[in-house]
């Protein structure tokens, strides 16, 4: 990155102790507050966001001395983006409703999301099971026990064909979590996409493919830093060339959040992973303003309201701040920050378990005002297994009342000019930059990742958060506080026949496709990986001849080897 | 004369990834005083039962959450017994449906902490269980 650009960007607002209260608010003080205080004092001494940031009991003009509206809130569809990246925001489009599903095999898979399709879903979201996500076939001896557990299992081309079946690829957005064999997934989908006839110019889509955070949080990564980078850029590149309107990738903070990060450190690190990937991309010799347009992001949705709205216009502005600064962008779409949102899965408790229906309910509703693109709700048994039909449909729903009944979309960022929000969403940015400061001085986050500096500040909030749990200076309603004795639940039971049903289809694809064939493209994908070229063609190629995912993988682990984390407790 | 440190080995079982629960488990415990070691990730049955018996542990704690509980407990517990470690205190914490707790219980996981039980308790259960074994 150029350094001369990597300064501070300006943040508007004086830390909150320099506050000078007006004539108004001091003689409120004096007259109103302090007698009152003294008859009946405050339940705590300090009160705190769920990430322990400190909240004053009042927000007035005092605490916005420098703010600059034009400035800082600028109008929605305009830099800085604070108040949102369109004009109209959610009267002129509603976010995509996109539930991530995915268990069993692929005919499973492929009911369940042709059900919340005709229920009046908008996107497809797939969750893949852990053999996959490992790069590892269904048959693989390490797949035991996992095969369709967390996700659909898919080994090949063949159960891709099926996961699509009936699905019109051309007209139906689909979503992908995966990430370390991303760059094989998305060769598969763009196949079946090919075989349904639609035209890969026009197919939009999001691979999640951000390796970082899975070094940093979610941990499911197979070859070391660089050539894992290697084949992100690799996806960019195609991406950039072959399907303009697909995202080539998440920047997701929100297995960070998950792994027990506060919400500085989600926004933080994520848009320091996405500064990481646009520095890379142009080592790669690619235009910012090409591929920039197509990076879009992943945030979580946590219980505290208002810091998670204020994190994700904090997120819009900064990310402004930094196309312009430190990349000289030129094109607005690369400069206006996209996001998903997710409600916290590690909010949701075992106990009392329709409670969580009413928690993501608030979480949904923060994305919403937050002025996300497109939401998956959490449903009330998540925290027990994969959720039930009934159990999807009432997330779902609980979407469907957000949007339709509750009137928070008749207008864009409805708390534009709170002090309360404006004054946060200024604490969350500077707290970002700090840390994204940090992690500059430390080289970047590839460097930042190896010497584990954000595994270790995620760990220790992550246990300060416990201790608080434990201690009930937090209290979670039906686990530290307020239970009861409670019934079991009606949970969804994965078939245990699933691994056997994929060994047997993998036996007969091996025995039905040509070996030769096979052989030949992994062998030129080898050759590929150990020199320079863009492994993506040669990844198509295979996958296009039924070569499985492991044996894809398997080729770059040879080329490549793995990546053992060093353990931190 | 002070009292033998009680020893645990926190595994991460099979190819899931999430850390977070073992990683506050295994600080908590060491905060209580106990001597915690950590397999990192990705540990098959037969790593988790060589370690145990290299590290001479009291305890083994196990954190699954991807659903691979049912295949990946036996064949520990198995595993163990054949290496002579019947005696090892086997914990295990992760999203467990309910249905699955008897059968796991069978094979000799000794305690099953569900999402939302809190670090004193698994701190006191380990203490109680492991001065009742003497």
């Amino acid at each position: 990155m150029n350094d001369k650009n990597a300064s501070r960007s300006p943040v508007a607002e004086k830390p909150q102790d320099e506050r000078t209260p007006s004539a108004a608010e001091s003689q409120w003080e004096e007259k109103v507050l302090k007698p009152n205080l003294a008859k009946s004092p405050e339940r705590a001494t300090e009160f705190t966001t769920t990430s322990g940031f400190p909240i004053r009991r009042l927000y007035t003009e005092a605490d916005l001395p420098n703010w600059n509206p034009d400035r800082d809130l600028g109008y929605p569809g305009q830099p800085p983006y604070t108040r949102g990246i369109h004009p109209t925001m959610h009267r002129g489009r509603l976010w995509t409703m996109r539930q991530f599903a995915g268990f069993g095999t692929a005919e499973d898979t492929n009911q369940r999301f042709r059900y919340l399709l005709s229920q009046g879903q908008t996107g497809l979201s797939v969750a893949f099971d852990l053999p996959t996500l490992m790069g590892y076939d269904s048959d693989h001896p390490l797949s035991e026990g996992e095969v369709g557990k967390c996700g659909v299992a898919i080994s090949s081309l063949a159960d891709m064909e099926v996961l699509f079946d009936k699905i019109p690829m051309a007209d139906v957005t689909t979503s992908m979590t995966i990430n370390s064999p991303a760059a094989v997934i998305w060769a598969m989908y763009l196949a079946v996409a090919e075989q349904q006839g639609a035209d890969w110019k026009q197919i939009s889509g999001t691979l999640q493919n951000d390796i970082l955070k899975e070094y940093i949080a979610q941990k499911e990564y197979i070859y070391p830093p660089e050539p894992s980078m290697r084949l992100v850029i690799d996806t960019f590149e195609f991406g950039t060339k072959h399907t303009p309107k697909f995202n080539t990738i998440s920047i997701s903070g929100y297995h960070i959040r998950e792994a027990g990060s506060t919400a500085i450190q989600e926004l933080a690190f994520t848009l320091r992973d996405g500064l990481e990937y646009v520095d890379w991309g142009i080592r790669r010799g690619l235009d910012v303003d090409e591929f920039g347009p197509r990076l879009s992001f992943f945030f979580n949705a946590h219980n505290d309201f208002f810091e998670e709205i204020a994190k994700y216009r904090a997120a819009r502005r900064i990310w402004y701040k930094a196309m312009r600064e430190r990349f000289d962008s030129k094109n607005p779409r690369t400069w206006a920050l996209r996001f998903h949102t997710q409600t916290a899965g590690c909010s949701l408790t075992a106990q009392q378990p329709y409670n969580n229906v009413v928690r993501t309910a608030i979480q949904a509703l923060a994305a919403v005002l937050g002025g996300t693109q497109s939401l998956h709700t959490n449903s009330l048994d998540e925290a027990w297994a994969l959720p039930t039909e009934f159990a999807a449909t009432l997330a779902l729903r609980t979407q469907q009342i957000i949007a339709h009944e509750s009137g928070v979309t008749n207008t864009a960022d409805p708390l534009g000019g709170s002090y309360f929000v404006e004054t946060l969403t200024n604490e969350v940015e500077r707290g970002a930059w700090d840390y994204i400061e940090k992690i500059d001085a430390l080289g970047g986050m590839v460097a930042a990742i190896e010497r584990s500096y954000p595994q270790r500040e995620i760990a220790e909030a992550s246990y300060k958060y416990q201790l608080a749990v434990d201690s009930k200076e937090k209290i979670i309603v039906g686990v530290n506080d307020y239970i009861t004795d409670e019934k079991p639940l009606e949970i969804l039971q994965i078939d245990e026949t699933v691994a056997q049903r994929q060994a047997v289809r993998l036996k007969k694809l091996r025995a039905d496709r040509s070996q030769a064939e096979v052989d030949r493209r992994l062998a030129a994908l080898r050759n590929a990986a150990q020199g320079k070229e863009n492994m993506m063609p040669y990844i198509y190629e295979a996958v296009k001849v039924y070569a499985t995912l492991g044996e894809i993988c398997d080729a770059l682990r040879e080329v490549f080897g793995t990546y053992e984390e060093v353990a931190i407790t | 004369m002070p009292e033998k440190k009680i020893r645990v080995l926190i595994a991460k079982p099979g190819l899931d990834g999430h850390d977070r629960g073992a990683k506050i488990i295994a600080r908590a415990l060491r905060d209580a005083g106990m001597e915690v070691i950590y397999t990192g990730l990705r540990q098959t049955p037969e790593m988790i039962a060589s370690a145990a018996v290299q590290e001479d542990v009291d305890v083994i704690g196990l954190s699954i959450l991807s659903g691979a509980h049912n295949t990946l407990c036996p064949q520990l517990m198995d595993l163990l017994h054949k290496k002579g470690m019947d005696d090892v205190l086997v914990l295990l914490g992760g999203i467990i449906p309910e249905a699955d707790i008897p059968a796991l219980k069978k094979v000799g996981i000794a305690g099953i902490f569900l999402p939302g039980t809190s670090t004193q308790n698994i701190v006191s259960f380990v203490r109680a269980h492991i001065a009742q074994r003497g």
